[in-house]
């Protein structure tokens, strides 16, 4: 192996080394609810950044969460769906604990809720290798990321009316 | 923290109490329900027919997938020389008449004209001499096997969808009428099972789409019941015929499941069950679907 590829692969091995400890976060089967389906602490260290929640929410590969859910100044989501309510002024009548419980497991605040967990991996019936039709294999992959969920909550907390 | 959420929640209670029509539990009605008038009046097809009796408390009236489409879509089907299925019906009614396998029979050799299979599809799937639930699939095969001597169809070929298009047309204007008690019974129970089962990682059951939500919109989807009485459909989005079982697939494979086979026993008891949901709407096929 050249010397360049065999230091560039070390640095990569570095940089994972030093990754793991600065972004902490709690895995899906880790995650404490309160009694009402809340989620007091956050997911992982960083913060969670609105601008880039928003885009998730509209994205049809990530949140989809335009599939079932409106908010009126989101002209630029293209067929919102009406399956669950408006989300306009969520961030009014949800703190940031509740919004980060209904959008990893909604199921814990509304019983029988049609609305998917998005950080979850495990407890399912013919769970899918995604889209495939194929079976998956649990642990699944979560659905969004501990940094995207919290990217999705920051943005829910910004829906005031 | 716990009093701001009991208080979030009693305002939501009461907002529910207030606002019936809240979207989440939106059934939301189609605006009109006139019939699909095929051929310049030639034929007339019901969209909206009182629920069958086993849907007591879930359904008053059901509804033909037609009325939530597009009226481009919609207007597909009023003429058949529109409705882009009707090839395939031809296509269909060619193969019917053609020799095929070791005993040099078609299908016309036993059952003469095509016309005689009206009726046939309003009742399928249905329970064989053996006890074993037979969709229409089964039993052209079983004649092509066993009478014909000839290869069995791909389920989803289009050689089978054509002849179960050609088929289902004689029986166009007739209603869905499936067996569901006596011998169908189990197989019943079980397709019902699997239609409030929650698949997948999105944890969704068909009833979640099609029995609390048709008429709501899924994104671009416009939500039906997800009747059967229109299959096998044209669908413009594959540009071909579309069997019941692939549907099937396809929304289960939307929930981020592992799906059943086309062809498989479930999926036969969940036709079963889901015709069962359309008992009384008439047989549409070949419909339009986009
Ligand atoms: C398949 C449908 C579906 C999808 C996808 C979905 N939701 Fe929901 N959501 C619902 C339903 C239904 C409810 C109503 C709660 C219930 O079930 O009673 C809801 C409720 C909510 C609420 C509380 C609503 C309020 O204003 O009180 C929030 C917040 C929310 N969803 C956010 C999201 C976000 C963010 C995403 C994507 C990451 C998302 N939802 C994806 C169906 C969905
Ligand atoms: C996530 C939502 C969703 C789920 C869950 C779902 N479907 Fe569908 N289904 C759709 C959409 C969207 C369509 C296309 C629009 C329509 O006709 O409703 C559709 C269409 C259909 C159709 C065609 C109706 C017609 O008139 O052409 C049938 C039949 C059907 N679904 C049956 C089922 C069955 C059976 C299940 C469960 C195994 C199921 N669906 C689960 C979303 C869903």
């Amino acid at each position: 192996m050249p010397r360049h590829a065999t230091s560039a692969a070390m640095a990569a091995m570095m940089a994972l080394a030093f990754a793991a400890p600065l972004a902490a976060e709690t895995a899906p089967q880790d995650v404490a609810f309160t009694e009402y389906g809340s989620i007091e602490a956050p997911l992982i260290d960083s913060a969670g950044d609105p601008e880039e929640g928003a885009k998730i929410y509209a994205d049809k590969t990530s949140g989809n969460c335009v599939a079932c859910h409106v908010i009126s100044d989101r002209p630029d989501a293209e067929f919102q769906g009406t399956i669950g309510p408006p989300l306009d002024g969520a961030g009014d009548r949800w703190e940031a604990a509740q919004l980060r419980g209904i959008v990893v497991d909604a199921k814990k605040t509304f019983p029988e809720s049609m609305m998917p967990g998005f950080y979850k991996t495990s407890g399912y019936i013919r769970p899918g290798d995604a889209f495939t039709g194929k079976a998956g294999t649990e642990p699944l992959p979560p659905i969004l990321t501990a940094q995207q969920v919290e990217d999705v909550v920051a943005y829910l907390a910004t829906l005031k009316e | 923290m716990v009093s701001i959420h009991l208080y979030t929640r009693a305002a939501l209670v009461s907002a529910f109490a207030l606002v019936p029509a809240l979207p989440i539990m939106a059934e939301t009605e189609p605006e009109t329900t006139d019939p699909i008038v095929i051929n310049g009046g030639e034929i007339e097809l019901p969209t909206a027919v009182p629920a069958p009796a086993h849907l007591d408390g879930v359904f008053d009236q059901i509804y033909s997938g037609w009325l939530f489409r597009d009226s481009e879509t919609q207007a597909m089907q009023l003429d058949d020389f529109e409705n882009p299925g009707m090839i395939f019906v031809d296509q269909g009614i060619d193969d019917w008449n053609a020799v095929e396998g070791e005993a040099g029979k078609s299908c016309a050799s036993c059952h003469e004209e095509i016309e005689s299979m009206k009726g046939v599809r309003a009742v399928m799937p249905k329970v064989n001499g053996n006890g074993e639930l037979w969709s229409l699939e089964d039993y052209i095969n079983d004649c092509r096997t066993n009478r014909m001597q000839a290869e069995a169809l791909d389920w989803d070929g289009d050689r089978m969808k054509n002849l179960t298009a050609a088929i289902s047309v004689q029986s166009r204007g007739m209603p869905m009428n499936v067996a569901i008690d006596g011998s169908a019974k189990p197989f019943w129970e079980k397709g019902k099972e699997m239609y409030y089962t929650r698949y997948g990682q999105l944890e969704l059951a068909c009833a979640n789409c099609h029995e609390d939500h048709y008429g709501d919109w899924i994104r671009a989807d416009h939500l039906s019941q997800g009747m059967t009485n229109g299959f096998p459909v044209y669908r413009l989005k594959q540009a071909a015929l579309v069997s019941q079982h692939n549907r099937f697939r396809g929304c289960i494979r939307d929930t981020r499941a592992e799906t059943f086979p086309m062809g498989s026993d479930e999926f036969r008891a969940l036709e079963l069950y889901v015709a069962s949901r359309g008992n009384g709407l008439p047989v549409e096929g070949v419909s339009v679907r986009h």
